[in-house]
């Protein structure tokens, strides 16, 4: 091998090049970032940072990218899964859940695990699925029926197979489950369709359920009083995006969706906990630890269904543990992870619904910026400055990079279903023409230094994005958009350094491993999956 | 029954002679529609959006769909699902997709206003003739490219929608309809009809009907030109005129090439 290669990849040849495939152990979860050939989570650790420390592509040679190969999905569902890399196998999900083996240096595939959800599966925004986990040998997958399954990762057979909840009552799975310890947590999706949401724990092993969090809390639980009447029977709060653990304190974090119905709370009077918030829960028991919500009373369906991202950063002379999230209700934040004490809190796109913060970290509202009968417009539009595609923070930089719409709005009306103003689409696997102006939303992936939450710059695009984003050790940043192309931005910059244009709109996150000596940056876009590498 | 709910019952039946045999039997009432319409918000409004026309190719609110469906065979999509398609099975009755179905006809039967006391041949006279109108419209293959073809703008616009556009072009412009300009390092200029518009480049049909894509890096200028060529009709035709032309795009419902 060459050894400016190995040099590039951190001195991590001899794993890459032999690419035994060991176990996936839960240490070599919590480690991942100690193996960066390999892409063990659905955003890369158990902190969620969307950071590959892989360094063989540059800012200056990532022009040389070109594909490898393109893997084409058997479905015109939205590709939104983030594949996982593991000793270079890579698994990915073909909508809704058929979960694939490929090599990961040819795109051939080794097996297929082809599942047929029950009739009764209903979501609400696709027939979607974002990813998978591991541990062992065995890979876990949430499935639109609201089933978890355990399948073998050599053989691509089914372990075990347990309900999590009822596709005939609307739940549904279409996040990447998360491993902690030797439990897989997974939540449940519906909360547009009137589910009571929740988090559960299963037995890696067995599928045994071990515990299940109810994100509306029951009568006689604390919180139950924010629901007026019994409106927490079918509230909502569901869980569509993947938990991180922080393993020093054994706590496991899951953002929630909005508050049902979506966007009239006459029958629901309250806070509505623990709608659009998040929750730490203790990933042994499921026992709530603290709580923050980010939308009280949530006429606007702000789901805050993000990536929670876990960073150490410099705060005020002194390194604190924090939770970074960029919500869609138009904010970002800063939280200390462990108690959950609200640091900072800013808008980082227009907003017109609040004006601040009290003490507590609650938002301010602004009187009238609610549903009204004569409509009233309101910004963010209901689908969010972000949505639930996963952002990246670069230890390196210190930045906290997001994939986002500005300028985007919606009249809500009481009683009534909101009207979208302007470029507010749902994502679609296919290219759709764009006729927009700027004054009428765009996308953008914007660089945010967490310690002031202050803007650092700004790549902006035509049309809005479902992306991702993905940084990099060489300080590369990768992303895409609704308009079909992948691109690399310089993460301390944001200057254009390549592009590619793939065909379909890019619904996914991007993310990064290596095979003897070889970095490869995949992505998937409308129906495929796309691997890039440098020219050889 | 109310007022209101008479004239949605006859406006469905005016729907019904046009489009399908299921729903005549049935006799869809009003509070059939409204209930079709509460379903759609709740279940199919997500993807298809409020107005059914949010995803590419497809109206639901006027009618349009990827080919020409009829009653049944719609029922039978909602119920069933389009298999390889974002389009999920449902669990509603045949009866409860029947009334989505009398709903989405409604809407689309309201939109094609029939107020217009004009007479479409002689409109159609106007729209050749005096109008000077092909020159920049296109119906049924006849005529520029340049603007919007028109061959079935009756079923996307309203009645009043195209009067306005006749007497005031510049009060609203749909965003596929917007013009754009751009000029070239050499100082070469061309404006044409916008069709997409990307971070990188520009595609647009120019004034001798020719495709012509831009790179934005290679551009000098570039931007919507806000105001349209389209001329106002207000001192051009009297008001029989004015409403010949109306009656006239109206009856514009596309053609069947087999």
């Amino acid at each position: 091998m060459n050894p400016r290669l190995c040099a590039a990849l951190g001195g991590l040849c001899v794993v890459a090049t032999t690419a035994l495939q060991a176990q996936v152990s839960f240490a070599r979860l919590l480690n991942a970032a100690q193996e960066p050939q390999n892409w063990l989570t659905y955003s890369g650790t158990v902190f969620n940072e969307r950071y590959s420390r892989l360094t063989q592509i540059t800012p200056a040679n990532v022009k040389e990218l070109e594909i490898q190969w393109i893997w084409q999905a058997r479905s015109l569902e939205k590709f939104e899964a983030t594949s996982l890399v593991v000793d270079g196998v890579l698994y990915t999900v073909q909508a809704p859940n058929d979960l694939v083996a490929l090599d990961a240096v040819t795109g051939r595939p080794y097996w297929t695990f082809a599942y047929q959800p029950s009739p009764d599966a209903r979501t609400c925004c696709g027939r979607v699925n974002r990813g998978v986990a591991i541990l062992g040998d065995t890979l876990f997958m949430g499935t639109i029926d609201a089933h978890l399954l355990a399948i073998d990762a050599k053989s691509g057979q089914l372990i075990w197979k347990t309900q999590v909840a009822s596709a005939a009552a609307r739940y549904s799975i279409t996040h990447a489950p998360l491993v902690a310890k030797d439990k897989v947590i997974v939540g449940t999706a519906g909360g547009d369709m009137g589910i009571r949401g929740l988090v559960a724990a299963f037995d890696a092993k067995t599928g045994k359920e071990a515990w299940r969090f109810y994100t509306i809390p029951g009568p006689g639980e604390p919180g139950n009083e924010t629901w007026s009447g019994d409106s927490w029977k079918t509230g909502g709060a569901g869980v569509w995006n993947s938990g991180a653990y922080d393993p020093e304190t054994n706590l496991t974090f899951w953002g929630t969706g909005n508050p049902a119905p979506d966007w009239d709370g006459r029958e629901r009077l309250g806070d509505n906990l623990y709608s659009d918030s998040v929750v730490a829960l203790d990933a042994e028991t499921g026992v709530l630890k603290w709580h923050y919500q980010f939308t009280p009373h949530d006429e606007l369906d702000y789901d805050s269904t993000q990536v929670p991202v876990l960073a150490n950063i410099d705060w005020r002379g002194q390194t604190r543990k924090v939770m970074l999230w960029a919500n869609r209700n138009g904010l970002a934040y800063v939280l200390d992870r462990t108690t959950g004490e609200f640091l900072l809190g800013r808008p980082y796109v227009k907003v017109n619904w609040m004006d601040g913060f009290d003490q507590k970290g609650r938002p301010i509202r602004i009187p009238g910026m609610v549903p009204t009968p004569e409509g009233t417009l309101i910004m963010p539009t209901v689908l969010g400055a972000t949505n639930w595609a996963p952002p990246s923070f670069s230890p390196r930089t210190g930045l906290f990079y997001v994939a986002l719409w500005e300028n985007t709005a919606t009249v809500v009306t009481e009683g009534g279903r909101p009207r979208g103003v302007g470029n507010t689409p749902m994502g679609q696997a296919m290219l759709t023409p764009n006729f927009k102006k700027e004054e009428e939303g765009y996308g953008a992936v914007r660089a945010f230094d967490p310690r002031t939450l202050d803007k650092k710059w700004e790549f902006k695009m035509n049309d809005i994005t479902w992306a991702g984003v993905l940084t990099t050790a060489s300080d590369l940043l990768f992303s895409g958009g609704k308009e079909g192309y992948f691109f690399a931005l310089d993460a301390r910059t944001g200057d254009l350094l390549w592009k590619a244009a793939l065909g379909g709109q890019v619904n996914s996150g991007p993310m990064s491993y290596a095979i003897n000596g070889r970095q490869y940056i995949a992505v998937a876009a409308g129906n495929a999956l796309f691997a890039f590498a440098l020219r050889q | 029954m109310t007022r209101g709910a008479r004239v949605c019952t006859w406006i469905l039946a005016a729907g019904l002679m046009v489009c399908g045999q299921r729903l005549d039997a049935q006799h869809e009432t009003a509070a059939d529609i409204e209930d079709g319409s509460r379903a759609f918000r709740d279940s199919c409004a997500n993807c298809h959006g409020p107005d059914g026309n949010e995803i590419t190719g497809i109206d639901l609110g006027r009618g349009q769909f990827r080919r020409p469906l009829s009653n049944d065979e719609l029922i039978e999509i909602i119920r069933r699902g389009i298999p390889g398609t974002p389009m999920p099975p449902s669990n509603f009755s045949e009866e409860q997709a029947a009334r989505i179905v009398a709903y989405l006809r409604s809407t689309a039967a309201s939109n094609r206003s029939s107020s217009v006391a004009g007479n479409a041949s002689r409109g159609k006279v106007l729209f050749d003739g005096a109008g000077t109108c092909t020159s920049c419209h296109r119906v049924n293959g006849q005529g520029s490219r340049v603007g919007p073809d028109l061959s079935n703008i009756g079923q996307l616009r309203r009645a009043v929608e195209l009067e306005t556009s006749l007497l005031e072009p510049d009060k609203e412009i749909l965003p596929a309809n917007r013009f754009y300009r751009v000029v070239t390092r050499e100082g070469a200029t061309t404006t044409g009809r916008l069709l997409n518009l990307d971070t990188f480049s520009v595609q647009l049909i120019d004034s001798k009907e020719q495709l012509r894509s831009f790179v934005k890096s290679d551009l000098r200028e570039y931007g919507f030109v806000e105001k349209t060529s389209m001329p106002s009709y207000q001192n051009k035709f009297n008001l029989q005129e004015l409403a010949d032309v109306v009656s006239y795009l109206v009856s514009l419902k596309g053609r069947n090439i087999p």
